[in-house]
């Protein structure tokens, strides 16, 4: 089977059917996402298509009260917040990424290093959007 | 490797339009305002046939007020046609970029007079579409869509470094009130108000309306009220960010060997430096800007100078972390120590190190692809002591501009010498 293009197509593509995908250089094994057709570390274009387990931990966040125009459409607004953050996947790399699970209400008591797990939202011809919910923390 | 300029561009003349909300104003017009203010500026005057070549600063002038090619049409409002005009993009930092392309252009022997000018008109949008459009100068597929608006960028920074040195928002709403005292002073600021005028001008008007009067004593308590002062993308509140624009400025560039025969008192550009730097996502540290450490670098490096020698300071203050970790990236501080620095009076006006007297893009205002320039206009009346009721009291023969495109994936220095 051939790979996929390396392209922000195909990684939507592979979350639409609920994959996480990054690209990996075939020549020294370096890890990207989002995908690379180049490898900065070698520049081979030798990639292959390589799927996260979805896991990690909050490395940083924001509540947004004013947000983007999609996320109004989903019902966000200065009384309904959402979260953003940058998640640090357990391969290493980071994300950006929605975050569900925690109280957008009350951010500072949102803890730096939450485990978080990838979740895909429902819903036919929804724009794919990468997102993650908090875990209970035990 | 140290990076030479084969001749230095000095500058001869500046001008900046009233910063604001200018509802029957194009962007061009605006422009013109700076550009005449600019011509009157310059001590020995000029013919404008000279003027060989214009580069323009611009971010999104085609989603602001929905005209793209905006260069030969400023050219044309200002009477520079039939020359090169060339507009410049790198976000918030096009001002800055133009400015490097004018200098460049001039070392490069090209040209011996050259215009730089900035402008971005807008208020025409709703803040719901502006929100968009800032949105869209961060990555789009991959921040913007999972709902990172530009505020929200910086926010990501903001919790990163609380989280890292234990910012408190005290040392945010510093930058804050020192910005605004410093607007207060500036004719051309969109807030041309401190932080306590704001107070009393809202206590003014509950009291008119009979609603219940806050408990507020300070500006500090103003600040810490979330009904009067609310998260826009937590940790970062109203006060936190620059506010929506329209403005214009300019600068006339000209090769070092002609300065004196415009002024007896050229600003000369000793050192410049640039560079960009990955996604946030692609960033290991979030409490510093790389991107901007490195354009740093190259500055200092070109200029022969250090940190400590810089007498003040014009830096992209888009929201209050920016501003301290700014500082930082600068060398003005160690990493981390930039909130405290604040807090503690030493950006101040008459401060060690004075950042942003004009008040900064927080009060003076942000039109995004004129700011970059608009610093330069602050530098050059702060170096000549033209700054009027806000001129610092030492003598500035040394000066800085940071200017920064989006969260930081475009950063320019330059470093001036008055001679």
């Amino acid at each position: 089977m051939t790979e996929a293009e390396f392209t922000c197509a195909s990684f939507y593509g592979a979350l639409h059917d609920k994959r996480l995908m990054g690209t990996r250089c075939k020549e020294c094994q370096a890890v990207y996402l989002p995908p690379r057709q180049i490898c900065l570390k070698c520049q081979s274009t030798e990639m292959e298509w390589v799927l996260m387990k979805g896991e990690g931990k909050l490395v940083t966040f924001s509540t947004i009260a004013v947000g983007t125009s999609s996320m109004v459409a989903e019902g966000y607004n200065r009384y309904r917040h959402y979260c953003c953050g940058i998640v640090e996947l357990d391969e290493g790399l980071r994300v950006s990424a929605h975050i569900l699970g925690i109280d957008t209400q009350d951010p500072s008591s949102i803890e730096i290093g939450t485990p978080v797990t990838i979740e895909f939202p429902e819903g036919e011809g929804k724009p794919g959007v990468l997102t993650f919910r908090a875990r209970q923390a035990c | 490797m140290t990076r030479r300029l084969n001749r230095l561009a000095a500058i001869v003349g500046v001008g900046a339009s009233k910063f604001g909300t200018f509802e029957d104003k194009l962007g061009r017009e605006l422009f013109a305002d700076a550009f005449l203010e600019m011509m009157n500026s310059i001590d020995r005057g000029i013919n404008i046939k000279d003027i060989e070549a214009f580069y323009l600063g611009t971010a999104a002038p085609l989603s602001f007020e929905g005209q793209a090619h905006l260069a030969p049409i400023i050219a044309d409002q200002v009477g520079l046609v039939n020359r090169p005009a060339t507009r410049v993009e790198g976000a918030c930092a096009s001002g800055g970029l133009a400015l490097r392309e004018g200098i460049i252009a001039i070392a490069s022997g090209l040209y011996d007079i050259v215009l730089v000018g900035g402008v971005e008109k807008m208020t025409n949008l709703p803040t719901s579409e502006v929100t968009d459009v800032l949105a869209a100068f961060s990555d789009t597929p991959y921040e913007s869509r999972v709902g990172i608006t530009f505020p929200g960028a910086y926010a990501l920074m903001a919790t990163a470094y609380r989280h890292k040195y234990g910012l408190t928002d005290e040392q945010l709403m510093a930058v804050t009130i020192k910005n605004h005292q410093n607007g207060a002073l500036n004719p051309k600021a969109q807030f041309n108000c401190s932080i306590s005028d704001i107070m009393i001008s809202r206590l003014a008007k509950i009291k008119e309306k009979g609603q219940p009067v806050p408990d507020w004593s300070s500006e500090m308590d103003f600040l810490k009220d979330l009904q009067a002062n609310p998260v826009i993308a937590w940790p970062l509140k109203l006060f936190d960010c620059s506010p929506i624009t329209d403005g214009a400025a300019c600068v006339l560039l000209v090769a070092e060997h002609l300065a004196k025969s415009f002024t007896e008192t050229p600003v000369y550009v000793i050192g410049s430096g640039q560079a960009s730097d990955y996604s946030l996502h692609g960033r290991k540290d979030l409490t510093t800007l790389d991107g901007a450490k490195e354009a740093a670098h190259q500055a200092y490096d070109m200029a022969g100078v250090r940190p400590e020698d810089i007498r003040m300071a014009e830096v992209h203050d888009c929201f209050t972390i920016a501003e301290i970790i700014a500082t930082e990236d600068l060398g003005f501080f160690r990493q981390g120590e930039g909130g405290r620095a604040a807090e503690q009076g030493l950006t101040a006006r008459h401060g060690t190190k004075p950042v942003n007297p004009s008040g900064g893009l927080k009060a003076k205002g942000h039109p995004v692809g004129a700011s970059g320039v608009a610093q330069v206009v602050e530098v050059w009346q702060q170096m000549r002591r033209e700054a009027g009721a806000r001129q610092i009291n030492r003598d500035v023969h040394l000066a800085l501009t940071h200017n920064v495109g989006a969260h930081g994936a475009t950063s320019v220095v330059h470093i001036y010498e008055r001679r």
